[in-house]
């Protein structure tokens, strides 16, 4: 087991290094030269000399890389254009902010998605299963932030039941805080649960139609228990490697809404970046995602093994 | 096309037709097809079916709710909602078939020649597919998006190179499917190229998930060109995309809701459509699906 993990994360590595090469390249593609505009209006050649020597856009593109991944690894992913903070204590800024709504999120995915896959599969064909199918596909075709402007115009404007905007940090009003994250928390969830309920149908079904199960069914043991016991058990092997892959459908979900509902998160610090043309911030969050990502794959894969006991003995 | 009569089960038939009928039969699937060519027929007949210029303004007629003349209302600027949704469509259908058509293209060859030729070749490779998997779709989107600047093409740009690696990881994984068939050792054996090799043989019969995977792709990528266009990062004003309409009309909503009622319908219409049709062919396509 260590050993499979050990290998795994040695995969990771070369994985992280091309990753880091895409974010710092990705400023190689800005058109323009970045010290004329750090410059401004002084553009005497000493300054500019002076800036590009100040920011090592004077050496080589590749030693250039090596002084950037050099901070990023002693935890420096540069300081923001615009409000001079350093980029990595404004993602611990608004990161939990994000967090919390993700969590929210998933445990609404998992509360309706997977119920709902399960259900549908055992009852294959029938009226159920098409009307799971059928919101199933809605909800993987529909435009999130539609989504939440709908939502807006009915429980905000129509009913005036929930507030458009306004977020409040749960350490100081756990109340506001969570009824402006519930509409959106909603809105991420409903997309996130349309494909795992998708995915748990499935899954389940693969399961259901396995010699192990039709014994099952021939000895007429195939009641709720059962069901729940041989076959979910077996089909939770994809789902869980599932759930850890719908992050990267969470952060676009989180970049969307946030911006929809105005939640000071880590997705609308990506977008505000993008439109201030802060470079650094957009780099320090590509990356930080990105991290994160591989991550979860390993994660992921480690999961795979610990419940999966047929690749728990061959690795 | 003979003139002997051969008794009906004598005429054998030839998968590709199973493969249609069994689509035709698939009521779900037909409806996606019909929405899309709906959809398709609206983009290119747009300037005979607006009823009005989707660019002039009007002063006298801002925000107006939906009336006979005017079915979805008018915009922030007196624009007419109905002719801007038409003209949205074709901004909406070439971001999302051209963006499809860049990650194929990239995609396809990349995964091809990984799967085939295997070694040094097929772990570089993969090692950059997987470190783009590594970024979300949208934030890699949105990122690029960013450094190339706000425009339609840029947006198209990025969501191709956004969707590109899954088509490679899809595309690798078909190849080495389809390179342990008899047919392709025995292409081997008498010496045919490489290229003649992969065209003629291994790429029509790795193609069916191909061409699954890219419908689905177009209705994400329909998706992706609608959000970069509501953050402000596709297609710019003045001109007409549902995504950027939208945009616009989270400003008016307690003011004007019906300005963002239609083109989120839209968007959600055209997306489900593709999406039907993607989920129907697969079902046609792969019989273990199911």
């Amino acid at each position: 087991m260590l050993s499979f993990i050990a290998r795994r994360l040695a995969l990771a590595i070369p994985t992280l290094v091309l990753v880091s090469l895409f974010t710092f390249s990705l400023q190689k593609l800005l058109p323009g030269d970045p010290v004329l505009a750090l410059a401004g209006e002084e553009r005497s050649p000493e300054t500019l000399a002076m800036l590009r020597h100040k920011y090592h856009l004077d050496d080589p593109a590749p030693v250039q890389y090596l002084h950037w991944i050099g901070g990023v690894l002693h935890g420096d992913l540069g300081v923001s254009l615009k409000t001079e903070q350093p980029v990595t204590q404004m993602i611990g800024q608004k990161l939990p902010i994000t967090v919390e709504l993700a969590v929210l999120a998933m445990g609404i995915a998992l509360l309706i998605g997977i119920p709902a896959g399960v259900i549908a599969a055992v009852r294959k064909g029938t009226a159920t299963d098409l009307a799971a199918n059928v919101v199933a596909l809605a909800g993987i075709s529909v435009p999130s932030f539609w989504l939440g402007v709908l939502m807006i115009l009915l429980f905000a404007v129509k009913l005036h039941w929930l507030p458009a905007s306004g977020f409040a940090p749960l350490w100081e009003d756990p109340l506001q805080n969570l009824r402006t994250l519930l509409m959106p928390s909603l809105v991420i969830g409903a997309a996130l649960s349309a494909s795992l309920m998708r995915h748990t149908r499935g899954a389940m079904l693969a399961v259901l139609r396995a010699d192990y199960i039709r014994t099952a069914r021939a000895k007429g043991l195939l009641s709720p228990a059962v069901i729940l016991k041989h076959a979910f058990r077996n089909a939770l092997v994809p789902i869980v490697t599932l759930v850890t892959l719908l992050f990267g459908e969470l952060i676009g979900g989180a970049v969307l809404t946030e911006q929809v509902f105005t939640i000071p998160g880590f997705g609308k610090m990506i977008v505000d970046a993008v439109f201030t043309r802060d470079y650094a911030v957009v780099q320090g969050v590509v990356l930080c995602v990105a991290c994160a990502f591989v991550g979860l794959n390993l994660l992921a894969d480690v999961l795979y093994v610990l419940i999966n006991p047929r690749m728990r003995a061959s690795s | 096309m003979t003139d002997v009569a051969l008794p009906a089960r004598a005429v054998p038939r030839r998968p590709r037709s199973r493969g249609l009928a069994a689509f035709l039969r698939n009521r779900a699937a037909v409806a996606g097809a019909v929405v899309v060519a709906l959809f398709v027929a609206v983009a290119v007949l747009a300037p005979l079916i607006a009823p009005y210029d989707p660019l002039k303004t009007n002063f006298l007629l801002i925000r107006k709710a939906p009336s006979a003349a005017h079915w979805f209302g008018t915009d922030d600027l007196g624009r007419d909602i109905l002719s801007r949704l038409v003209f949205g469509a074709r901004a909406s259908l070439l971001a999302g078939c051209i963006s499809v058509a860049i990650a194929l293209g990239i995609g396809v060859p990349v995964g091809l020649v990984s799967g085939y030729f295997g070694r040094w070749i097929d772990a570089v490779l993969s090692r950059v597919v997987e470190a783009l998997l590594s970024c979300p779709f949208l934030v890699l989107a949105i990122a690029l998006g960013a450094f190339l600047g706000p425009s339609l093409g840029n947006a198209m740009i990025a969501i191709g190179l956004s969707a590109m690696p899954i088509f490679a990881r899809l595309t690798r994984g078909q190849v080495l499917a389809v390179k342990a068939e008899d047919y392709i050792e025995g292409a081997r054996a008498i010496g045919l190229p490489d290229r003649w090799i992969i065209l003629r043989y291994v790429l029509p019969n790795a193609l069916a998930p191909i061409v699954v995977q890219a419908t689905l792709a177009i209705a994400g990528a329909i998706i992706a060109e609608a959000s970069l266009s509501f953050l402000g990062l596709g297609q710019q004003p003045p001109a007409p995309s549902w995504g950027s309409m939208l945009n616009t009309a989270k400003n008016f909503l307690d003011a004007a809701p019906w300005m963002s009622i239609s083109p989120g319908a839209a968007i959600f219409a055209a997306v489900l459509g593709f999406n039907l049709l993607g989920d129907g062919l697969r079902d046609a396509l792969d019989p273990k699906e199911g």
